[in-house]
């Protein structure tokens, strides 16, 4: 008796280790990856952020709160902050409102399948070319001589070509919408194609007009593929400083664009900081986006 | 070599210099043959291993002259390009992935200041006493080359092969050697200008507004800016290659102010945005680079480059050179392999190259023997071209009476008034660079 009870007091410990094996073994390939990759350049940029420049690529190894100070103190971070907001906003608005609309087409109104499939596809057409041949294509058509000035031009609607179509912020907020409405069509598909088709028909046959059935029933119900979709697009328009370049011809700036110019004189420690703070700030505007949506309920609802 | 007789005197100067060195003669033999018959047998099995990589800007560090040198010398050449930032930056953070360096002179300084290169010894260069004085001595026919920002003489020398800290004055031991260079100034479309164009202040005349452009890389952005705000008499600049803190404040100030005004239709940052802009009719004039304005007239588009020679102390074009380095790391063989890659730069056939887009050869007597007359004639004596002219790939450029914007290659060399920089105030510039990009 005593040795059975020893046995299996013996096979529960035995149990759990290998349970606790399993579950790290589980875990480490994501952990071997995640340290040299993700943690330890982290570390490093933060560390960086704290010590001195000494103007020529070095760095002098001694504890400053300078670089935040110098950043905290500036006109010109609240300048660039506002410019890189502005275009997130527009962005994801914009993107919102045609991926919302693309997704909801696709998924109640083309009936075929198939059909469905391949529009969805058509939506990624234009990712089989690179990012800067596709910002490269708005100069014909949206330029001086392009081809939307020369029909206005021709029609006789202007006299003078639009300057504000190209390198302007509108350009810049064009190319955004072009180049992220996909991220917020794929979530937001996601999330409709999984709305019971009969809750649609109840709702018809109870009486709610169309508008209704989208406003009560399919926009609650897509609210996380909204707010995945928004995570995609606010943190990749706060990430990004080529776009805006190439787009707005110079004439704007961006946050990432202002600290890549450091990098450029090799300031790494004032550009460590500037990558410290956009990485803590995109961080909470994506909390902010997870607090108004529980992206984690409705996934396992 | 066909055109030996050309320069006996270098030659033969070269070869007994390094028969002291004991290895030096064989290897100076295999260069000076290499064209012709290969390196020698012993040679080439040694080296045949060796992989060089040549790392910088796409208009200095070009495929086609690693391919061709490869070629002659028979071992491997990689050249690999960055922009000019990015290029920096791997030199001196990720110093082993590079073999030689393409530094400009501020580049160099830093590149010394880290100790990430190696000094190159001169007496191991063959064609050295054959360099323009410009870069060796910092002169041309006893006219002083201006030091307004870094110039290439200024960031050329150190006085040991490890030192860190430039030298003033000439020594045995280079922190690069010039291999290409040119003088930079304002492209504009003379049919929508309508006037010749010889002062940097039209780049900033109101009647251009909407339609200027001006170059976004902050460290020569601001000199083409410091060029325009002088010559229009607003500012009388130290040293414009390395402002006070005043100086940058007040040409940032006039950037913003002509930004808000409109002035400025776009900036870029890349030979291919400033080429677009121009061709696109988006602006009719801006500060550009020699080979830009080719590449838009090669479009049968109008297009010439300013000549805006020196007056007084206004005006002038701002040069740059880039140069070859020898990274730190190289040793043995490879370091061997690495002098016989500096030789072969120099034998002329990279200087006809680059010639015939517009850019200049700091040995251009090896170059000339590897150019046709008319071609020599076109670029280097600014002389109508007697028959029509190609670019390096072949492609038709100019027709035959052409004669090059800004005339002979001495004119334009020696009205350079100031050299691309990095300031010893360039995180401020920067940040006041920024400052003018938010506005």
């Amino acid at each position: 008796m005593a040795k059975r009870r020893g046995t299996t007091h013996n096979r529960t410990t035995h149990n759990r280790t290998t349970h606790n094996r399993t579950g790290w073994l589980l875990v480490l390939p994501l952990v071997v990856v995640l340290i040299p990759f993700f943690v330890a350049p982290i570390v490093g940029v933060v560390v960086a952020s704290f010590v001195q420049s000494d103007g020529f690529g070095g760095i002098v190894p001694a504890f400053t709160w300078e670089n935040y100070a110098n950043i905290f103190t500036s006109r010109l971070t609240l300048d660039l902050y506002w410019a890189t907001f502005r275009f997130a906003v527009f962005a994801w608005f914009f993107s919102l409102l045609i991926g919302f609309w693309i997704a909801y087409f696709l998924v109640f109104h083309v009936r075929n399948p198939l059909l469905a499939m391949g529009l969805f596809l058509l939506c990624t057409v234009p990712f089989w070319t690179s990012n800067i041949i596709r910002m490269i294509s708005w100069i014909p058509l949206l330029g001086k001589e392009g081809l939307i000035n020369s029909a206005l031009l021709g029609v006789g609607v202007i006299d003078q070509p639009l300057g504000v179509l190209l390198f302007s912020s509108l350009a810049v907020v064009i190319a955004y919408v072009h180049q992220l409405t996909i991220f917020m069509i794929v979530p937001i598909f996601n999330s409709m194609a999984r709305i019971d088709k009969r809750t649609i028909e109840a709702a018809r046959d109870a009486g709610a007009s169309r508008f209704d059935i989208v406003r009560l029933i399919v926009f609650p119900m897509s609210k996380t593929g909204i707010a995945l979709g928004s995570i995609f697009v606010v943190s990749i328009v706060m990430g990004d400083f080529f776009v805006v370049k190439v787009m707005s011809g110079g004439g704007s700036a961006s946050v990432v664009g202002a600290f890549y110019e450091d990098v450029g004189v090799l300031q790494y420690p004032s550009a460590a900081a500037s990558a410290v703070i956009l990485t803590a700030v995109v961080s909470l505007m994506v909390v902010a986006i997870l607090r108004t949506v529980d992206i984690r309920r409705e996934l396992t609802k | 070599m066909s055109n030996g007789t050309f320069r006996p005197v270098s030659a033969t100067q070269g070869i007994s210099r390094r028969q002291v060195l004991k290895r030096g003669a064989a290897v100076a033999a295999a260069v000076a043959g290499s064209e012709v018959v290969g390196a020698p047998t012993i040679w080439a099995q040694e080296i045949k291993d060796i992989e060089l990589r040549h790392v910088g800007v796409s208009y200095s560090v070009v495929k086609a002259i690693g391919d061709q040198a490869a070629k002659d010398l028979g071992f491997k050449i990689t050249m690999q390009n960055l922009d000019t930032s990015a290029a920096i930056n791997r030199f001196i953070t990720q110093p082993n992935t590079v073999d030689i360096p393409d530094l400009e002179g501020w580049q160099a300084k830093l590149a010394t200041k880290r100790g990430v290169i190696q000094g190159i010894n001169v007496k191991k260069v063959k064609e050295f006493d054959n360099f323009l004085p410009i870069f060796t001595k910092g002169e041309l026919d006893g006219h002083k080359i201006p030091r307004q920002g870094i110039s290439p003489y200024e960031a050329m020398y150190i006085a040991k092969p490890d030192a860190t800290e430039l030298h003033e004055g000439v020594t045995d031991w280079a922190t690069f050697l010039p291999q290409v260079y040119n003088a930079d100034s304002i492209g504009y479309r003379p049919d929508l200008v309508g006037h010749k164009v010889t002062e940097w202040k039209e780049l900033i005349d109101p009647k251009f507004k909407g339609k200027a452009a001006i170059l976004d890389v902050p460290a020569i952005g601001i000199m083409d800016a410091a060029l325009c705000f002088e010559s229009a008499g607003l500012i009388k600049y130290g040293n414009k290659g390395n402002m006070t803190k005043e100086e940058i404040d007040f040409t940032i100030n006039k950037l913003i102010e002509l930004k808000k005004a409109g002035h400025f239709r776009a900036t870029w940052t890349t030979f291919d945005q400033s080429v677009q802009l121009m061709a696109a009719g988006e602006v009719i004039i801006q500060s550009m680079w020699s080979p830009a304005v080719a590449a838009v007239r090669v479009k049968q588009i109008p297009c010439v480059y300013a000549p805006v020679n020196k007056k007084g102390d206004k005006e002038g074009y701002r040069g740059w050179c880039n140069g070859l380095g020898l990274m730190k790391h190289l040793t043995g063989k490879k370091l061997d392999a690495a002098y016989e890659y500096i030789n072969w730069y120099y034998t002329g056939w990279q200087g006809a190259f680059v010639s015939r887009y517009g850019y200049y050869s700091p040995v251009p007597s090896t170059a000339r023997k590897h150019m046709t007359p008319t071609e020599w004639a076109f670029w280097y004596e600014g002389k109508p071209a007697p028959e029509p002219i190609k670019d390096p790939y072949g492609v038709l450029m100019e027709p035959a009476g052409t004669v090059r914007d800004g005339g002979s290659f001495i004119e334009r060399v020696t009205n350079i008034s100031c050299w691309n920089t990095l300031m010893d105030e360039a995180a401020y510039m920067n940040k006041r660079w920024n400052d003018f990009k938010a506005a």
